[in-house]
């Protein structure tokens, strides 16, 4: 099943066109990863699937149900109801965590459950306590997030992410803030999750984790795929611009 | 006159003082409110109403303004104005502070980090939740000791309500300082101002401290 589809994506800001026309497809329990030198639009792309920022044009796709459709003119997005609906399908974990420093840990995951998807208490505090552990942060349940490490931190955020149960969920560079040694814990996390068939895109640095994890990798470079498929094919690609971008990362 | 009925005189200007200050705060803080949201709205009427009701309440006297709430009714179309002094200081003071809180909490609002309305947003909070839950509690933190400084002033300028002859501590320590010839009545308002303050002070750590539970 496609859980994501993005068909013609076109995005510019102002005379500045980031993202000319891209299409993907994602599919249930896939792992998808995005590759690419700064500026060439990955992180563009993963705001435009998560509706932070709006696209000029091309259709966005959750589920089968349309975010946003083209129609000549323009993306034209779904009604306010739609849309509240198709933000359930997915999470998205930032590179800078963005964890509600007012809020304990526990808060931080069980909240938006409670608030946005209504959901019981009792319930939520229990799914959110099991996410914890299974973060191996339950013991940090009532600290506030300025206590905990980076990666500590960015564990929350994916638990906080996790617990609204999303479809597909998004990582924005997510080890890029942290230290070297940090970035290990992050990355195993997210390896437990592709295990247990979480369907994700990834925008990544870590070229060796992109290899080992993703069952489809995307190159871009301005704004364009330049090269796609499996970690075998993209890596080692004859592609003078993939193989240039491998060799600067390799040394 | 004595010491004892010196000090039942000012008390009373203290406690009309302190009136001020009370519904002040009271009508000030909500308007300031709705004068930093009118100063960020992206609808550009908006914003320049409220650009000019700022520059006007903080570029002129607060001394002048009170005059001007108060006679103006009176020059403008000759109302009877008697019986409207405590309500012109109160209004005089609530639009004059109104400006200096509205800056205060846009300046708490925009050092709000963009990544906490998109965090909001993509865990699916609405646009009042993401306000109300998310951005005001740390926006409040944020400007506490900047409203601290405003409520301080505000007790020491209450004295400008002599200017329309409002029985304030001031304006009765002035009267009696006049009638007596003695200067006391000014050391006695010094302490009074002092004490409040202090206890204003003591106060806004209080609330300062039940917020220091995070960064």
């Amino acid at each position: 099943m496609e859980v994501l589809k993005i068909n013609h994506l076109r995005k510019s800001f102002g005379d500045l066109e980031v993202i000319k026309d891209i299409s993907l497809t994602v599919n249930e329990g896939e792992v998808l990863s995005i590759i690419g030198p700064s500026g060439s639009g990955k992180s563009t792309l993963l705001r435009c699937a998560t509706m932070l920022e709006t696209m000029d044009r091309g259709d966005l796709i959750y589920l089968g149900e349309y975010a946003a459709k083209d129609d000549q003119s323009g993306s034209k997005y779904a009604d306010a109801n739609s849309l509240k609906n198709i933000k359930g399908y997915f999470g998205l974990v930032f590179q800078n965590f963005n964890l509600f420093p007012h809020y304990s840990v526990l808060r931080n995951v069980m909240d938006a459950p409670v608030r946005v998807q209504k959901k019981d208490k009792k319930d939520a505090k229990k799914h959110a306590m099991e996410l914890l552990d299974r973060m191996g942060l339950a013991d940090k349940a009532d600290y506030y997030p300025y206590q905990l490490s980076g990666g500590q931190q960015q564990r929350v955020s994916i638990a906080r992410a996790l617990a609204m149960n999303p479809d597909i969920l998004f990582f924005d560079e997510p080890t890029s803030a942290l230290d070297p040694e940090l970035t290990g814990e992050i990355l195993k996390v997210i390896k437990d999750l592709a295990a247990s068939h979480m369907t994700m895109v990834i925008v990544t640095h870590e070229m060796s984790f992109a290899r080992d994890v993703s069952d489809k990798v995307i190159f871009m470079d301005k704004g364009i795929i330049v090269e796609e498929g499996s970690p075998e094919k993209v890596f080692s690609s004859e592609n003078e611009r993939m193989k240039e971008f491998l060799k600067r990362f390799n040394g | 006159m004595s010491f004892s009925v010196i000090m039942s005189k000012m008390g009373s200007g203290y406690f009309n003082a302190m009136a001020i200050f009370v519904f002040t705060i009271i009508f000030s803080m909500p308007l300031g409110m709705v004068v930093a949201f009118g100063r960020m709205s992206k609808n550009k009427i908006i914003q320049s109403i409220s650009k000019f009701y700022i520059s006007i309440l903080r570029g002129t006297p607060l001394m002048l303004q009170l005059m001007v709430v108060f006679y103006g009714p009176f020059y403008l179309f000759g109302a009877n104005i008697d019986g409207f002094r405590f309500p012109a200081v109160i209004i005089g003071f609530s639009l004059n502070y109104a400006a200096y809180f509205a800056e205060i909490y846009r300046s708490g609002i925009e050092s709000i980090p963009v990544g906490q309305y998109e965090a909001a947003n993509v865990l699916g909070y609405s646009k009042r939740q993401t306000f109300g839950l998310i951005i005001l509690p740390q926006m409040i933190k944020r400007i506490l000791p900047a409203v601290t400084n405003e409520i301080i002033t505000l007790v020491k300028d209450t004295s400008l309500a002599f200017a329309i002859t409002y029985q304030e501590m001031f304006t009765v320590g002035k009267q009696i300082a006049a009638s007596q010839t003695t200067i006391m009545p000014f050391f006695i308002a010094g302490v009074f101002y002092y004490v409040t303050n202090l206890v204003v002070a003591f106060v806004m750590e209080k609330a300062e401290n039940k917020l220091a539970y995070y960064r």
